[in-house]
Formats: C-alpha cells, sequence, structure tokens
C-alpha cells in the first residue's frame, strides 16, 4: 500500500514511473540508486507492505550531516517533478510466498496512480542464455501491447533487440511446443510482465544478462541504456562520469582490514 | 555454470530465489500452502480484562512502549525495570515457525508487562525468533492494539558486530557499543551516536521502526553490536545509557544488587573445546 510521507498526496499524473525488479547481480536496485542520487530526488512515500522483508538505516543518499539522519524503509518513491519522473526504490528481497501479492499490488498501483508508462529494470542470469541470445549487446527488451501503441517508433530508432522467446526443450523440434519467455533470476519480471499485459498496464522492460559479482559496472550498463530512451541526463558525452554514487555504496565487500596484518 | 576447469557448480543468487513456475500449482498444493500460511500466524493472547476492553473497542492506553528484542536486551529490562516496581503480565504472543520445533511454543517467550500504578508504559521482551514473513504482521497487530496518540516508542535490540560495517578496522576492544536510528517524527536527542551508512539494521526492530516511520509515531531503536555469542553481563551493560531516558517514564533501579544479577545472568557454561 502506498502511504504519502508528505501531507498532501503527490499527484503521478503522466509522470514515468521507473522501478528495479530484485534480481540477479541486483542490477535493477542500483541502476535506481543512481538515478536518484544523481537527480537529487525527493521522496514522496512509501510503500509499506507485507511482501518484503523488513530493514531499515539512515539516508542512503546522504549529501551532508545535516540530511544523514532521515530514516528509509524496503520501498519509498521519489519524485522528480520538472521531469514528470517517479522512481520506486525496492531495497528489501520479497518473501517468496507473497510474490503473487506482490505483483499485484504493483500493477493496481500502477494503474491507479495515472503513470503514463512503467519502465521495470531487471537482469537475468547471463549463463542461462541460448545461442540467439549470446550474440550482440547483452542488452534486452520487452514493452506490453498498450506502451507498443506510443513508444513503437522510439523503440525502433534505438534499434534495441526485444528479449527472445526460448524454446521450452532445448534440442528437440517439436512443432507443438510454442517458444515461451523465459527470464531466469529476474525475480518477479516475467510475472510482473505477463500481468501487465493482461490488465493493459503500459510498462517496457529493460533486461541485462549478468552474473553475481561486482555489479556496479553492470548498473551503469543498464542505466546508460535506460537514457538513451529517457534523456534524464543531457549530453551525456560531456563528463566522464555523469552517475553520482551514493554513499551507501561504500564498503560494499566488507570493513576495514585489521593493520596488524601488514 | 561451469568453471574454467569444465567442472558444473549450480549457481545461487543472492537477490532472488530460483524462479518457481505458478502454473503446476494444483489444488492441494495451494491447500498446503494455506494451511502452512494459517499455521505460521502471529497470535496474542491478552489477560481477560484487555481482551475484554479491546473486543468493545477500546485500545490499550499507552504513551510509552518499550520494547526488548534479544536475551540481552531482554535482560537488561528484567534486571533494571522489572525487578523494582509491580509489574502486570497483560499478555503474550505466540508465533510458529520452522525454528519452534514440532509444537507451537507454549513457552511464555513474548511476554507484555504493565506496571501496576502506571497504566500508560506498556513493556514488551522478545526472545523468541520471528521469522522474516512473520515481522510485519506481529508489528501490525500489535501496534493494532495501542492507541497511537501520544504513543512513543523505544526499541532495545542487538547484533552481532561482525554486521557492522565502518572503514576502520574494528579491535576487540570496541566492542559492545550501541547505536541509534530514529523515526522523524522523533523529538528527541538519542542517547548515541546515528547507525553510520551503509549499516542497516534487519528483523523487529525494523519491522517497528519502518511501522512508526510510516505512521509518523515518535520511535528510536538502540542497537548494541556485540561480539559474543549469546547472553552476557557485558553486553547487557551496553544498555545502560538508555537508562536516563527511560526513567523518566518507569521506576528503575539504577544499581541491582548482586543477587538479582547473579539470579539473572546465567553464566552459560559452554566450554569452548576449540583450542583442546
Amino acid at each position: 500500500m502506498f502511504i504519502s510521507s508528505e501531507n498532501s498526496p503527490p499527484c503521478f499524473k503522466d509522470f514515468t514511473l521507473v522501478m528495479p525488479a530484485v534480481a540477479v547481480g541486483n542490477v535493477g536496485q542500483l541502476s535506481v540508486d543512481l538515478i536518484v542520487s544523481t537527480l537529487n530526488m525527493s521522496r514522496v512515500g512509501y510503500m509499506h507492505t507485507d511482501c518484503l522483508i523488513p530493514m531499515t538505516g539512515n539516508n542512503p543518499y546522504a549529501t551532508s550531516n545535516e540530511n544523514a539522519e532521515e530514516l528509509h524503509t524496503p520501498a519509498e518513491v521519489y519524485t522528480a517533478a520538472e521531469l514528470k519522473l517517479a522512481v520506486l526504490q525496492i531495497r528489501a528481497p520479497i518473501i517468496q510466498s507473497k510474490s503473487k501479492k506482490f505483483r499485484q499490488l504493483l500493477v493496481s498501483w500502477i494503474k491507479s496512480s495515472g503513470f503514463s508508462r512503467a519502465v521495470v529494470l531487471s537482469s537475468s542470469q547471463a549463463y542461462q542464455r541460448d545461442d540467439q541470445q549470446m550474440k550482440g549487446i547483452p542488452l534486452r527488451y520487452l514493452v506490453t501491447p498498450s506502451l507498443l501503441k506510443d513508444s513503437e517508433d522510439a523503440l525502433k530508432e534505438l534499434s534495441w533487440r526485444e528479449m527472445e522467446r526460448v524454446s521450452a526443450y532445448p534440442g528437440l523440434t517439436d512443432a507443438n511446443t510454442e517458444p515461451r519467455l523465459y527470464v531466469p533470476g529476474g525475480g518477479i519480471t516475467k510475472g510482473l510482465y505477463t500481468d501487465s499485459c493482461a490488465e493493459d498496464v503500459p510498462l517496457a522492460v529493460l533486461i541485462l544478462f549478468c552474473s553475481e559479482g561486482d555489479n556496479i559496472p553492470d548498473a551503469f550498463t543498464l542505466v546508460n541504456h535506460l537514457n538513451d530512451w529517457l534523456h534524464l541526463l543531457d549530453d551525456p558525452s560531456q563528463k566522464p562520469n555523469k552517475w553520482k554514487i551514493p554513499t551507501s555504496w561504500n564498503l560494499l565487500f566488507g570493513s576495514g582490514i585489521p593493520p596488524a596484518l601488514f | 555454470m561451469a568453471t574454467f576447469f569444465g567442472e558444473v557448480l549450480s549457481v545461487y543468487s543472492r537477490a532472488v530465489e530460483e524462479d518457481e513456475e505458478e502454473l503446476d500449482e494444483n489444488e492441494e498444493d495451494a491447500e498446503i500452502r494455506r494451511e502452512l500460511e494459517e499455521k505460521r500466524e502471529v497470535h496474542l493472547h491478552w489477560s481477560p480484562e484487555v481482551s475484554e476492553s479491546l473486543k468493545s473497542g477500546n485500545k490499550l492506553p499507552c504513551s510509552e512502549f518499550i520494547l526488548a528484542v534479544g536475551h540481552n536486551a531482554a535482560r537488561f529490562l528484567s534486571v533494571y525495570a522489572l525487578t523494582s516496581e509491580n509489574w502486570d503480565a497483560l499478555g503474550r504472543a505466540s508465533v510458529w515457525n520452522e525454528r519452534s520445533g514440532g509444537v507451537a511454543s507454549e513457552e511464555s517467550t513474548c511476554v507484555f508487562y504493565r506496571p501496576k500504578d502506571n497504566p500508560a508504559v506498556l513493556i514488551c521482551q522478545v526472545t523468541c525468533y520471528l521469522a522474516e514473513d512473520q515481522l510485519f504482521q506481529w508489528t501490525e497487530k500489535v501496534f493494532g492494539c495501542l492507541q497511537l496518540r501520544q504513543l512513543n516508542v523505544t526499541v532495545l535490540s542487538e547484533s552481532s558486530v561482525s554486521e557492522f560495517k565502518t572503514a576502520d578496522y574494528l579491535s576487540s576492544s570496541s566492542a559492545p557499543f550501541l547505536r541509534s536510528l530514529h523515526s522523524a517524527a522523533f523529538s528527541g536527542k538519542p542517547v548515541c551516536k546515528s547507525l553510520e551508512q551503509p549499516n542497516i539494521v534487519t528483523g523487529l526492530q525494523a519491522a517497528v521502526l519502518n511501522h512508526c516511520e510510516v505512521h509518523r509515531i515518535p520511535s528510536v531503536v538502540y542497537q548494541c553490536y556485540s561480539d559474543v555469542i549469546g547472553p552476557d553481563s557485558v553486553t547487557m551493560e551496553t544498555f545502560k545509557p538508555t537508562l536516563t531516558k527511560l526513567g523518566k517514564s518507569i521506576k528503575l533501579d539504577p544499581s541491582p544488587s548482586a543477587d538479582i544479577l547473579r539470579k539473572i545472568v546465567r553464566t552459560t557454561n559452554i566450554q569452548s573445546n576449540l583450542y583442546i
């Protein structure tokens, strides 16, 4: 359930929503972190639900001591009104038995808030690609019929590649088995996409094939890919690294080492 | 996934569980799932007069809710608060999950107390394991029974120092130590340093703080980071700075007698056989 953190509920009419799928390498979540911290977006509310594992901490995007002590929760919504952009960040894993409920919650929230479109940043296991998926760049997209109507030209211009359907039984040529959509390690990605197709929600999914490890470069790849479409940052060629890494990315690989080692 | 030498490894992800095809679920699976869900539900058992008043729509009047999560925090409250005043056991919460063994645990591991002469204070000690899917429910149910007006929440909790991230190396002498986190509605000054990024808090303390943040209830969590596995008196003493704050709402015994300490701090005499 969405709960506003301001006194008046925010208006999302005709906003674009960007959200991650909690997926392999947490790439979508890292990319969303980059967007929120770079665009200096302000928090407008929480997604308060029993579908996520509770966690909390201080401000992950703190820039100074003044704003460091701002509590954050497992799922929060940020906006940049001048860009007509809203971002949902999800910071905790989804409780497995409640993933269906969580998908339904998201789809009904997207529908009722009046977003013009939703973009899901997701990832999929690189080692489960088939031959055609291993060709070219490791990025794919999915788009629901209701968004395709408006974005067909833009997508054509970008010359992106759609996520290939894979055969259900690789190696067997059976005319009866239809190739199917398969996003291994993608969490709720596939379910969210099929639900959105059924509910006529304008939704796109960007998928990056990756493996788990240091996924910071993957996050930059995915967020740059998104930027090619949405133009969140102008003139990306000007600065070498235009995305701002948030303070919460410190110590991703653990604490300092004992000096006595040396 | 295959390694360089051709060895095939199964890959698991820190972010997601392997996808489950939901399409295959039949009637029987769904029923088993439903029953399991029912079994895992959190139940609150209040004393007769409390359940009576809850039934008639009157929530528990409460201006100070003090929650202790974990053995050290619970013992801290037992030693400094529960011995010094007359307390009524008001109720308890019971949960069943994968760690509670065969039968639903009837042991009183999650008990609510109220002082006899001050009905506005509620203390809860939680020493049982609550599973990830039960934390949110516990919080919703407990706060659903409380009057939210003028409610202040203080949580004492603990975690292992190995979960604390810092750029400086933590020497063994620095643990145990205390860190705080508070909701936006909290206006006081916490008695210790705020939890530094990129550290996060999970568990029941996080669920309670989330609830308070979202519903604008003033709330503060004091999290103790200890290097001792299991309850010990040094870790328990780490909560002492909170006494000045707690003392405003409840009567405390600032220097409990050795007898009381001895009774409550049972030394866990597990001999380590690591160096034999």
